[in-house]
């Protein structure tokens, strides 16, 4: 019998499949071609509105944020004899994330209306199995479940790279397909080495498994391997820009918004609690390549002469702040690096967003073909300018709670630690408000851009939604904090019991 | 008292093959359809009968049917049946529509039951023989053509060295043991001392004539001309069932009576593993043909599945029977898709046919694309689960090393299964190909639903798997 939670309603797997019921409707449509493809958006609209009304309305008000356990259980046989079964559940970490998911694909549907013309069905098909997949990972209490999600996630984001995308689309996509697909492996066959050790892949068990140090330092590179391409950290980060260039416009959003959150929530699902040990172990590992990643990537980000290629680099900067925050092991640092992560995924959506804004008026991303777009666009500046001063870390904005609660766990830690973090928001500022400067100032000196249009009224309510978003994480921070405190609280907790019980190794007793 | 029943439904299939060769030859006008409709009905009939056979050891011990019998000889007979809908238009198309093809499949398949169920090495080869002289003659079917001619002189001249080295295998084991059963096989390898090292030669000469069927490196070179040069069902068909007979019984030799002396022989298992998995994943990477690309993709799959045998144990077992499953559903899928590439009536091969599908005919772009994915491993498709099992069994037994370049290599091999995709999706259109044919579409669904959904029936098919493995560790 299925073991339905206390809602006697599975609701995270209605979330999760419900996309799917849109993709089985938008093949059945049927008529000319222009038809289908109206048709298709707002069919593929109106799913992923329905998708998020019911994650915000039963998630959002439902959820107990005082319990750090999963919550909204559901498990279903699968494999019996092995441990394996079809386990769902969300807890603080992740529940906010599924949210965050479901506020960007309709979004993103909304963004591609216009500039997507061709296979419309096919496009909004591919938007709606990687929404199912994106929800399912981030709702996987199971490792296995987990992996085939975290994996599907490839299938239709190489199809929308691919066939959408701009002109070395063909190398980008292959490109990302390759890299993440190699780094998962490995982690598959830390899953396969779990799974015998413990004989189940419910996470929950897992999580309270304690594996022998050894193994668990190998365990914890192979995860490594996976979640290192994901995030991206330097330097398996140059899959990211080729990507993030060629996607579409709402590729590059939900990438950025969504599938580089996997792998720190891979670090903070898997590697923390499971591999503690060996999280100590290679904690200055995992702060240098943060750190690395925070100052290389801002200075690569300074030479960029292509908006998307800048704000892909940042996004990699800003996510070496993630992971210094997950390996600081304090409550500030991870709430720090979770909070980091959700307004990482609003505000670096909205500026890909942005710039999809001025690139389907111009076809093309090159900065120096811009100047003196605020005098003709007033509203897209000022909502630029929110994105920009949020990506740098106004106080105010969604960007600085983050990177202030960061800096805070990383001071705990090590003071140079936090001073060299704290450098990326030095060189942000340089780079993003340079950005804002060659784009908005100046004299408009082109004939096309004295001629270019403000934002329409489909664009601003894209854009609606995230400028709320952005101003009320900012302003009023708790609302978001008070879903995941009870569970990083209790992750830090554990976290140091389980060092207290096992002191970890360290490399020169390893190397000897 | 002889047992009749335990061989029924090889018994029934053999002589349903001879009623309808009767039939065949009988009619006034050749009807190679109704003849193809009857070895179809033949094949149902005997999964019926398969599926309900009980347990037993029959003809003084040199025949079983158990539980691993009849998991295999349900995807033989699967397998088999599927690539005969698949030649239904194709032979009628290419004018080489007679009605002893289907009749030669189902002798075929005669042959690999058999085989599957031999508990005696003299047994293994005449199913082997059975199942070998039918495929040669169907390789050369087209025989106006000189690429099948080549294709089945080929085969045939390799593969009998191969049978050759098979036969000489069996013979140091019985010189060496003094019998040729399985059952009492145990007792030799460990009662007489000094004898080892002679059955060891043995039963390396008996896997190297099974290898070579199975189209594993080092024996493998026959398998890209053949591939291509054979009509493409007869391809579609030995990639899928002559595969599977010869696995299993590869699986019941060395895990059976060679089963204590384990690691003696993994480590010939191991390199052939680690050389098919290497040369299946990147000489496919050049080829233009797909046909070719699919044969360097089935060696590769050979090496994934062997990874599974190298453990020699129950899970590892389990493993393959679960890979050869999907291997047996995405192969035909495949084929099924390659058959559908008809352009003015001619059949198309090279990859660059394949250009923008995706635009010109998108079900059959996605149901490739479905069948590249679940071959490059990526879940949720079946191909997925089939290596998960088998590389748990490597991690399980602590072979590290198998299972990494077992991963690693999949990730090379990714590569040519998503270039495939690429070229439909992502490349201007060619012209469209012909109307597929119902029976090709049938296929090609039938094995598309099966490895998009096969996470939904994971469960039950793997206890049949396990049942089947438990057979052989008692």
């Amino acid at each position: 019998m299925p073991d339905i939670n206390a809602a006697g309603f599975p609701i995270l797997s209605l979330i999760t499949f419900l996309p799917l019921l849109g993709v089985v409707f938008l093949g059945c449509l049927r008529g000319t071609e222009a038809e289908i493809a109206q048709n298709s958006r707002w069919m593929a609209l109106w799913t992923s509105l329905v998708v998020f009304a019911f994650s915000a309305l039963l998630l959002w008000t439902n959820f107990d944020p005082s319990v750090s356990g999963y919550q909204f259980k559901e498990t279903q046989q699968w494999l019996p004899d092995y441990g394996v079964a079809y386990r769902m559940g969300v807890d603080g970490i992740s529940v906010l994330f599924v949210l965050l998911a479901t506020v960007l694909t309709p979004l993103c549907i909304l963004a591609s209306w216009d500039s997507i013309r061709t296979r419309v069905r096919e496009y909004m098909m591919a938007f709606l199995i990687l929404e199912t997949m994106m929800v399912g990972m981030f709702c996987a209490a199971d490792f296995l479940l987990f992996y085939v999600f975290f994996e599907g996630v490839l299938i239709p984001m190489y199809i929308i790279i691919g066939v959408w995308g701009g002109p070395r689309r063909v190398y980008a996509s292959i490109k990302f397909f390759l890299y993440t697909f190699a780094g998962s492996v490995l982690m598959l066959l830390a899953l396969l080495a779990m799974w015998h050790r413990a004989g189940t892949t419910d996470i929950s068990v897992l999580a309270h498994t304690q594996f022998p140090a050894e193994m668990q330092t190998w365990l914890f590179l192979a995860l490594l391997a996976s979640f290192a391409v994901k995030v991206p950290m330097w330097p398996v980060h140059t899959w990211l820009p080729d990507a993030h260039v060629e996607a579409p416009t709402a590729g590059s959003v939900i990438l950025a918004g969504v599938l580089l959150k996997m792998g720190a929530y891979g670090f903070l699902r898997f590697s923390v609690p499971m591999l503690p040990q060996a999280s100590a172990l290679f904690q200055p590992l995992m702060f240098s390549l943060g750190v690395v990643a925070v100052i290389y990537t801002s200075l690569v980000a300074l030479a960029q002469e292509d908006m998307k290629k800048l704000i892909a680099y940042s996004s990699v900067a800003h996510m070496g702040v993630v992971v210094i925050g997950i390996f600081t092991f304090n409550q500030q640092g991870i709430d720090g690096a979770l909070f980091q992560m959700l307004s990482h995924g609003v505000v670096s959506a909205a500026l890909f967003l942005c710039v999809g804004v001025v690139y389907d008026r111009i076809h093309t991303r090159e900065i120096a073909r811009y100047g003196g777009l605020s005098d003709r666009m007033p509203a897209y500046a000022l909502v630029f300018m929110l994105f920009t001063m949020a990506s740098i870390g106004l106080p105010g904005t969604a960007g600085f709670v983050g990177e202030f609660l960061v800096l805070v766990g990383a001071f705990k830690v090590n003071f140079w630690l936090a001073l060299l973090g704290s450098s990326g928001m030095v060189l942000g500022a340089a780079y993003m408000l340079y950005l804002f400067r060659r784009v908005m100032f100046g004299r408009i000196t082109r004939a096309d851009l004295k001629a270019i249009l403000d934002l329409s009224p489909r664009e601003m309510a894209v854009f609606a939604p995230l400028v709320v978003l952005t101003l009320w994480m900012g302003v009023y921070p708790s609302s978001f904090t008070g879903f995941f405190d009870a569970s990083t609280g209790a992750m830090v907790q554990s976290h140091e019991q389980a060092l207290r019980a096992v002191p970890a190794l360290h490399l020169a007793g390893m190397i000897r | 008292m002889i047992n009749w029943q335990a061989a029924a439904p090889e018994i029934f299939l053999a002589v349903a093959g001879m009623v309808t060769l009767l039939i065949g030859v009988l009619q006034k006008r050749e009807n190679p359809k109704l003849c193809t409709m009857m070895v179809l009905g033949a094949f149902a009939v005997t999964f019926v009968m398969v599926i309900q056979t009980v347990p037993a050891v029959a003809y003084s011990g040199l025949f079983v049917s158990d539980a691993l019998a009849t998991y295999a000889n349900s995807l033989i007979l699967a397998g088999t049946a599927l690539t005969a809908v698949l030649s239904l238009d194709y032979n009628e198309r290419q004018g080489i529509g007679r009605f002893e093809f289907p009749v030669l499949m189902l002798f075929s398949a005669v042959g690999m039951m058999t085989m599957v169920s031999a508990a005696n090495l003299m047994t293994l080869y005449l199913g082997l023989e059975l199942m070998s002289l039918t495929t040669y003659v169907l390789a050369a079917f087209a025989r106006e053509e000189l690429r099948s001619s080549e294709a089945g002189l080929k085969y045939f001249v390799l593969s009998a060295l191969a049978s050759g080295l098979l036969l000489y295998g069996i013979s140091l084991t019985y010189g060496f043991a003094g019998t040729m059963d399985f059952a009492k096989l145990p007792a030799a390898i460990t009662g007489v001392e000094n004898a080892s090292t002679g059955l060891m030669v043995g039963i390396a000469f008996v896997v190297a004539g099974l290898a070579f069927k199975l189209s594993a490196v080092p024996f493998h070179m026959w398998t890209p001309d053949v591939y291509e040069g054979a009509p493409t069902p007869v391809t579609a068909f030995m990639s899928t069932a002559p595969k599977v007979a010869p696995f299993v019984i590869l699986i019941r030799v060395l895990v059976g009576p060679y089963g204590h002396v384990t690691a003696q022989w993994q480590p010939i298992i191991e390199v052939v593993s680690i050389a098919s998995m290497f040369l299946g994943s990147f000489a496919a990477i050049g080829q233009t043909s797909i046909k070719r690309l699919l044969a360097y993709s089935s060696i590769g799959h050979m090496g994934y599945a062997l990874v599974g045998l190298a453990p020699g144990t129950e899970s590892g077992v389990r493993g393959v029977l679960i890979y050869l499953l999907t291997y047996v559903a995405m192969s035909a899928g495949a084929f099924a898709c390659v058959l559908a590439m008809r352009r003015n009536g001619r059949s198309m091969e090279t990859i660059s046919d394949l250009a923008g599908l995706a635009k010109t005919d998108l079900p059959l772009a996605t149901l490739l694309t479905l069948f590249m994915f679940s071959m490059a491993g990526i879940p949720p498709l079946a191909g997925f689960f089939g290596k998960v099992y088998v590389f748990l069994a490597a991690v399980q037994s602590g072979l590290w090393l198998l299972a990494i370049i077992g991963v690693l290599t999949s990730v090379v091999a990714c590569f040519y299964y998503i270039r495939i995709i690429k070229v439909m999706f992502f490349d201007a259109p060619a012209p469209a190909f012909d109307t597929r044919s119902a029976s090709v579409s049938f296929v090609a669904m039938a094995a598309g639903v099966f490895t998009l959904l096969f996470l939904l029936v994971l469960g039950p098919f793997t206890n049949a798997a396990e049942a089947a493995a438990k057979v052989l560790f008692g």
